[in-house]
């Protein structure tokens, strides 16, 4: 061989380990079998990165607990209009947790004027307050999908003012009236399907609007038009985000043989069917309603820091299965937080319309 | 012992470069006189030329150009005209087909007329590349099998660009132009249409397109493997078999019990690589026009198994348990 060619087996050596190595996570990998046999129903999970899993996962101390006795909160505070039936020192409590959970570096002064604690004057109590109904609307009528676990602020929150992973409307391709204007939302190197080029917005119809996710045979008769190949992309594009959201495979929900298939699917895609419901609950009942407050404070309360509420639309940062998974097939790991904070439950005003379960 | 291991051609035998056989009346003069080019002779041969400039190729050239360019400016223009991004995105990058709700209508050029315009260009090119494979052929006096095998890809090209959208009633059934996008396209037709993986017809071309490797590869390897008898005399020992050829069948005979000829084995080759598009093609054109969930199809007709209902711990269709959604 010349050295031309030595030289050149050497360079596609070195650039091939190159994009081997940061492409694939090396072997080996332990594979757990879920279910029936011969089907590859089974979750591959990489024992080198469980440690980091586990320390992303550690629940914050739990704050001591304090005897229901005592006046209630509502008797003794002005302005309590959804935890006025816990006592004031339960009230304490739950006020010291959100800190912690929610605003950790900055206080109570994130949503508290400090000379007049009962004042709304500070956009973000008014979100607090309305995210306190979120959460226990989810507990009280989402236990399909958080069965007995629930959430708390945490679940989302994780100490950020702003949850980590969020959404907002993306329906436009970078020149919408161009040449591609009409390439279908999708065609990009997109993080929120796994970088396919699949339909890079799938949470506007799915998670916002109703829009039928069943494309295959057979389908309910409600839709107008039989569903074709396009309607299968943006399909797969939200179990795109489903699958990279929870850290599973398509097996986790269904046997790869039959998507549409019920007869042949294990229970957890019964707990996502209600899942995608509970989530559209959330954005419009209690997420999108708040969009004023955060239009009128795109880039959160003036003491900062500065970090952007809302999108190119102006809706407001929205939530889709990462903003609680975070990359776990439950969130935290399926450790309940709720069970040491039942003061959360005591939230009885909702103030929302009943919940869509179809 | 590496002679028979390389990859690469170890001899080159440079003469007089051949002109070929003399053309028909009417066709243009070959142009250019042939030259060698070493490199190339590593791999194939290392002649190159005469050329042949045939209206049909010019043809054929020119119109898959035209394709190849609005393909690019439309990918170009979803990037905003940002170079850097086009080369990095350019895998993910497509022309799209237009939407459904235009059906077989022309489309706006901006939402799918261009996929038509680009899609019409490239049938053109392809369709007169094939029209040049048949009538070379002839020229030179060959039979037209390799024009046959191109007219088969054409075969599943034509199905899934044009004959099944035609049959769908829709455009937008067809593929996009695009690395990744098509790719996607491919996974999500199999997931609309029940799971292509139950479709006869695929399963016949995936053998066929198996089949073929194989043969190829054990194909090559014999005449390889018998180059110091001068196995790649293939011409002369289908007629008259020496050594090479008595040695090669003797080997098959005794590893798997029968042996192709020197002549039959090209046949089963040539049949085995056509026969993967034509039976793909059929698959794809069944696929919504007639089958509509082919895991469905072949649960009717026990061609796939079922499994205990229990192995599952399944739960019925939340749909059908919510209130007012029953179907």
């Amino acid at each position: 061989m010349s050295y031309a060619v030595k030289a050149a087996a050497a360079v596609a050596a070195a650039l091939g380990s190159f994009a081997l190595l940061f492409t694939f996570e090396r072997p080996p990998v332990d594979t757990v079998q879920t279910g029936y046999r011969g089907l590859g129903i089974e979750q591959v999970y990489n024992p080198r990165t469980e440690a980091a899993t586990l320390a992303a996962n550690q629940l914050p101390e739990v704050i001591a607990r304090v005897p229901a006795v005592g006046p209630r909160a509502g008797q003794v505070y002005q302005n309590v209009q959804v935890l006025g039936d816990i006592t004031v020192a339960q009230f304490a409590r739950t006020m010291a947790a959100l800190t912690q959970w929610v605003s950790p570096e900055q206080g109570c002064n994130y949503c508290h004027n400090p000379n007049n604690m009962a004042s709304d004057e500070i956009y973000t109590k008014v979100v607090a307050r309305r995210m306190l109904q979120m959460t226990a609307r989810i507990n009280a009528e989402w236990k399909s999908h958080v069965q007995e676990t629930g959430v708390t602020c945490y679940t989302c929150h994780r100490g950020n003012p702003v949850p980590a992973y969020s959404w907002y409307n993306n329906d436009r391709p970078p020149r919408a009236a161009g040449l591609a204007a009409g390439q279908a939302g999708q065609n990009l190197a997109a993080p929120t399907v796994g970088y396919a080029s699949l339909p890079n917005d799938p949470f506007t119809p799915y998670l916002e609007q109703a829009s039928l996710i069943r494309v295959q045979t057979p389908a309910p008769r409600v839709m107008p038009v039989k569903p074709g190949i396009k309607d299968a992309e943006w399909t797969y594009g939200l179990m795109m985000h489903m699958s990279t959201s929870l850290g599973v495979n398509c097996t986790y929900c269904h046997n790869s043989r039959a998507w549409y298939s019920w007869e042949e699917s294990p229970p957890t895609r019964t707990n996502a069917w209600h899942g995608i419901r509970m989530v559209r609950d959330v954005n419009n009942n209690f997420i999108t309603p708040l969009q004023p407050v955060w239009a009128a404070n795109p880039n959160g309360p003036p003491t900062g820091p500065a970090q952007s509420r809302v999108g190119i639309h102006g809706d407001p940062l929205k939530v889709n299965c990462g903003t609680c998974h975070q990359g776990n097939y439950k969130p935290l790991l399926g450790q309940s937080m709720l069970r040491d904070y039942p003061e959360l439950n005591a939230v009885t005003k909702i103030d929302a319309p009943e919940p869509i379960r179809q | 012992m590496a002679e028979y291991q390389n990859i690469f051609t170890r001899i080159q035998v440079v003469g007089p470069a051949y002109p070929g056989v003399p053309l028909p009346k009417g066709d243009n003069p070959r142009k250019y006189t042939p030259g060698h080019w070493h490199l190339l002779g590593r791999l194939g041969d290392a002649q190159i030329g005469p050329v042949y400039l045939g209206w049909l190729g010019l043809l054929s050239i020119f119109t898959g150009f035209l394709a190849f360019e609005i393909i690019g400016l439309v990918m170009l223009d979803s990037v905003n005209w940002d170079i850097r991004q086009f080369v990095r995105q350019l895998f993910w990058l497509a022309l799209e087909p237009p939407p459904p709700k235009y059906g077989l209508r022309f489309p706006p050029l901006n939402e799918g007329g261009w996929w038509i315009i680009a899609g019409f260009l490239l049938s053109v090119s392809v369709v007169l590349w094939w029209l040049r494979t048949y009538r070379r052929a002839r020229a030179l006096g060959m039979g037209t099998h390799v024009a046959w095998a191109f007219a088969a890809a054409l075969w599943l090209y034509f199905v899934c660009g044009f004959f099944r959208p035609l049959l769908m009633g829709s455009w937008s059934e067809a593929v996009p132009f695009g690395i990744f996008p098509h790719l996607d396209w491919t996974a999500a037709l199999s997931i609309r249409y029940g799971n292509l993986f139950y479709n006869p017809f695929h399963a016949l071309s995936i053998v066929f397109l198996y089949g073929a490797t194989l043969l190829f590869a054990m194909h090559g390897a014999t005449i390889l493997a018998l180059g110091r008898f001068g196995g790649e005399r293939e011409i002369e020992l289908a007629v008259d078999r020496g050594t090479a050829a008595e040695r090669g069948g003797l080997f098959w005979r005794w590893t798997m019990g029968f042996n192709a000829s020197f002549e039959s084995i090209h046949r089963w080759a040539w049949w085995f690589a056509v026969l993967c598009p034509l039976t793909g093609g059929i698959g794809i054109l069944l696929t919504g026009t007639v089958v509509d969930n082919w895991h469905q199809w072949a649960m009717q007709h026990a061609f796939a198994p079922s499994y205990p209902p229990e192995s599952w711990n399944a739960l019925p269709d939340p749909l059908t348990l919510a209130p007012g959604g029953a179907r």
